[in-house]
C-alpha cells in the first residue's frame, strides 16, 4: 500500500509587482483546498473523487480563472472548459463552451461516466448538463466586476489578455502594463496571468488522477479551445502518474505537454521530478507554461519555466508547501 | 530518402463482403486523391500544402465520411471537424462542430495561420469561416442518403441494445450493430513528407454515426488523431474515444524518440496498445518511410514514395 499525495495549482506566470495581499489571498484559497483535499484522502476517497472535490472548490471561488471569475470572451461573456482523468484505465471526460453549468469538472466527470464519448461541447454539452440534472446557472454569475475591467483594458489594448488580477488604479491601464519588460504569450507580464486551475492526486491504493477547469484567454475569440480540455495536453493520467499544466494554451497543446510527463517516465524511464524537470527544460522552446504531477508512489512535483505558479502539494508523511515564486 | 506520401478514408469494421459499388468508388477516390499528391510533391509543393490539398478531395468525395458525404449527429445534423499540423514549426490549426463550411480542413488551415489560437469551435468556428470569406453551404449539401439510412439503423439497433441491456458500455462499438457493417467508415486523412524531410498531417471527418450533439472526438485533439514533429506525421482513425485515451499519434513520435524503434516498429507498437478492431493510422517518416498499421478488419487507405512504390488498399496484412 502506497501513500498519498496532492497538488493544486492556479495558474503559472505571475507578475512580479503582484501586491502582497493579492498573493496571500492566493496562497489562503490553495491551502484551503489542499486541506479539503487532504480530508477527502485520509477518509480514503480515490483519487477520481478528490481530484473532482478539490477543482470544485476552485471553480467555486471566484479568486482564480475557472468556473465563477472565469475570464471573459471578446463579447463578455464567459465560455469554459474542463477536463478529468482516471489512471488506472485512462478513462477521460472534457468538456468546452459551457456557459451555465456552475461546475464544469463535474460535468466533464458525467461526460467520462455517463455518456458514451469523451469530450462534449457547447451546445451539446449544455443539453447534456440538463439532462443529467447538474446545477446551472445564468452566465452572469461567473461574471465578476474585476474580469469586466480587465476585459475593457484588454480591448483597449486590442490583445489577447490572461486574466490580470491587479485592479486597475485611476488611469493607468494599458499604458502602464507595457512598462514591464518580461513577457508572455507577447504581453507583458503584468498584464498577463492566466490562472487555470488543476488538482492532481494519488491515493493510498496508487490511483493518480488529474483534473484542470478555466475559462480561458480573456478577450479570446468565442469558440476558441485552449489546452485545459485538451488529454494529453493540459490534463493527463496513467498509471504512472497525473498532470495538469498552465500557462500559454497554444505552446501547451503543440508539446501535449501532460501526456509527455508520462511517456518520459514510461520511455525513459525517468522518476517523476526527473520527468517533470526534462519536459519543462526541453519541450517548451520558447512557450511559457508550468504544470503539477504526482506519481503512483506518492511522490509530488511541480515545475515551471514562467515567473512563478501558484501552487500548493502535500504528501502523507505531513510534508506541506504552498507557494507563488 | 526523397518524398512520401500516404492517405486513408477510414479504419473499421469494412466487411470482407462489401459490395462493388461500395468499394469501388472509394478504390477510385483514394487512387484519385494520392495521385494529386503526389503532382503537388512533385511539383514541389510544401507538405503542408499537399495535405490540405489532398484533404479537400476527400472532403469534397461523398464516399467518405467527411465534408458531403459526413455521418450525421442523433439529430440528423453534421457536425464536421478537423485538424492539420507543420511538423518543422509545430505549428497547428483544427476545428470543431462545423455545419456550413465547404471544407474543414481549410478553415483549420486559417485558424492556424490567421489566429493566435490553435481551436476553434461550433458558432466562433463557423463566424471566423464567414469572416475569412470561406466557401459556406445550406447543411443539406453534406447530408447523403446513405448517411440518413445509417443514421436510421443506428438509432434502431440503439433501441434494440436499450431492450436488454443497461446503459451502453463505452466498449462496444454502436456501430457493430448495423446490419450491413459499413458504417464503420471512419475519417479522412492525409501524411507528406518531401524531400526535404519538412512534414505534414492534415485530417478531417464527421465523426461517429448517431454521435450527440457536440461530441468531439480524436481528430482535432493535437496527439490523439493527428500529430506531426521533426521525426514524423501521422493521422489516426477508428474509435475517437479509445484514440484519445491512447494519444495515439503523439505516441508514435514518442517511441520512435525515446525507444528508437523505426517508423513502422513504433507505429505497429502503438497500434497493439489498442484495443482490437479500435484504430488505424498511416505515417510518414522524415527520411521517407511510410507505414499503415491498423487492428480493426479493414481501412481504405494508399500510399506512395518517390522511389515508385505505391499501393492502396482495404484489406490485406494487418501491419504494414
Amino acid at each position: 500500500m502506497g501513500a498519498w499525495a496532492i497538488a493544486v495549482h492556479g495558474g503559472a506566470g505571475v507578475d512580479p509587482n503582484l501586491p502582497k495581499e493579492r498573493q496571500e489571498e492566493a496562497k489562503r484559497l490553495l491551502t484551503r483546498c489542499l486541506d479539503i483535499g487532504i480530508s477527502a484522502l485520509r477518509s480514503n476517497l480515490p483519487a477520481i473523487d478528490v481530484v473532482e472535490l478539490v477543482v470544485r472548490e476552485l471553480e467555486t471561488d471566484p479568486l482564480f480563472n475557472s468556473g465563477r471569475g472565469s475570464a471573459l470572451t471578446e463579447n463578455g461573456t464567459v465560455e469554459m472548459e474542463a477536463s478529468i482523468m482516471d489512471g488506472p484505465k485512462r478513462r477521460c471526460g472534457a468538456v468546452s463552451g459551457l456557459t451555465t453549468v456552475k461546475n464544469p469538472v463535474s460535468l466533464a466527470r458525467l461526460v467520462m461516466e455517463k455518456s458514451p464519448h469523451s469530450y462534449l461541447a457547447f451546445s451539446g454539452a449544455e443539453e447534456f448538463a440538463k439532462k443529467q440534472g447538474v446545477e446551472m446557472v445564468d452566465n452572469e454569475y461567473f461574471i465578476t466586476e474585476d474580469n469586466v475591467g480587465m476585459l475593457k483594458l484588454a480591448k483597449e489594448a486590442n490583445s489577447i489578455l490572461f486574466d490580470y488580477r491587479i485592479p486597475a488604479v485611476g488611469t493607468c491601464g494599458a499604458g502602464a502594463a507595457m512598462d514591464s519588460p518580461l513577457q508572455m504569450n507577447g504581453l507583458p507580464i503584468s498584464v498577463y496571468a492566466p490562472e487555470t486551475v488543476g488538482c492532481v492526486v494519488v491515493d493510498k491504493q496508487g490511483r493518480c488522477a488529474a483534473a484542470t477547469s478555466t475559462g480561458g484567454l480573456m478577450n479570446k475569440m468565442s469558440g476558441r479551445i485552449g489546452d485545459s480540455p485538451l488529454i494529453g495536453s493540459g490534463t493527463y493520467a496513467s498509471e504512472l502518474c497525473g498532470v495538469s499544466c498552465t500557462g500559454e494554451g497554444e505552446a501547451i497543446i503543440r508539446s501535449t505537454l501532460a501526456r509527455e510527463v508520462s511517456a518520459v517516465m514510461e520511455y525513459k524511464r525517468l522518476n517523476l521530478h526527473e520527468a517533470v524537470d526534462y519536459v519543462i527544460k526541453n519541450r517548451l522552446d520558447e512557450g511559457k507554461a508550468g504544470l503539477i504531477a504526482v506519481s503512483k508512489d506518492g511522490e509530488v512535483a511541480c515545475g515551471f519555466n514562467t515567473t512563478g505558479m501558484f501552487r500548493g502539494c502535500a504528501t502523507e508523511d505531513g510534508f506541506m508547501e504552498v507557494g507563488v515564486w | 530518402m526523397g518524398w512520401a506520401i500516404a492517405v486513408h478514408g477510414g479504419a473499421g469494421d469494412i466487411p470482407l463482403s462489401l459490395p462493388p459499388e461500395k468499394r469501388l468508388p472509394r478504390e477510385a477516390g483514394l487512387r484519385r486523391c494520392l495521385d494529386v499528391g503526389i503532382a503537388a510533391l512533385k511539383a514541389h509543393n510544401h507538405p503542408l500544402d499537399v495535405v490540405e490539398l489532398v484533404v479537400r478531395e476527400l472532403e469534397n468525395n461523398p464516399h467518405f465520411n467527411a465534408g458531403k458525404g459526413s455521418v450525421l449527429t442523433t439529430s440528423g445534423t453534421v457536425e464536421m471537424e478537423a485538424c492539420i499540423m507543420d511538423g518543422k514549426t509545430m505549428k497547428c490549426g483544427a476545428v470543431s462542430g462545423v455545419s456550413t463550411v465547404v471544407n474543414a480542413i481549410s478553415l483549420a488551415r486559417l485558424v492556424m495561420d490567421k489566429t493566435p489560437h490553435i481551436y476553434l469551435a461550433f458558432d466562433g468556428a463557423e463566424a471566423f469561416a464567414r469572416e475569412q470569406g470561406l466557401e459556406t453551404v445550406e447543411m443539406s449539401h453534406f447530408i447523403t442518403p446513405e448517411n440518413i439510412e445509417r443514421l436510421k439503423q443506428a438509432q434502431e439497433a440503439d433501441r434494440v441494445q436499450l431492450d436488454y441491456t443497461q446503459p451502453i458500455p463505452k466498449e462496444v462499438p454502436k456501430e457493430a450493430a448495423v446490419a450491413d457493417g459499413d458504417s464503420q467508415i471512419g475519417t479522412v486523412g492525409c501524411v507528406a513528407v518531401d524531400s526535404e524531410g519538412s512534414l505534414a498531417t492534415a485530417t478531417s471527418t464527421g465523426g461517429i454515426v448517431n454521435k450527440m450533439v457536440g461530441r468531439i472526438g480524436d481528430t482535432p485533439i493535437i496527439g490523439a488523431g493527428t500529430y506531426a514533429n521533426h521525426l514524423c506525421a501521422i493521422s489516426a482513425t477508428g474509435r475517437g474515444e479509445a484514440i484519445i485515451r491512447g494519444t495515439i499519434a503523439r505516441d508514435v513520435a514518442a517511441v520512435m524518440e525515446f525507444k528508437g524503434l523505426s517508423l513502422k516498429e513504433a507505429a505497429a507498437y502503438v497500434i497493439d496498445q489498442v484495443p482490437r478492431g479500435n484504430a488505424g493510422l498511416i505515417a510518414v517518416s522524415s527520411t521517407g518511410e511510410v507505414t499503415m498499421p491498423f487492428n480493426t478488419t479493414g481501412m481504405f487507405r494508399a500510399c506512395a514514395t518517390e522511389d515508385g512504390y505505391s499501393e492502396i488498399a482495404i484489406w490485406d496484412s494487418p501491419t504494414k
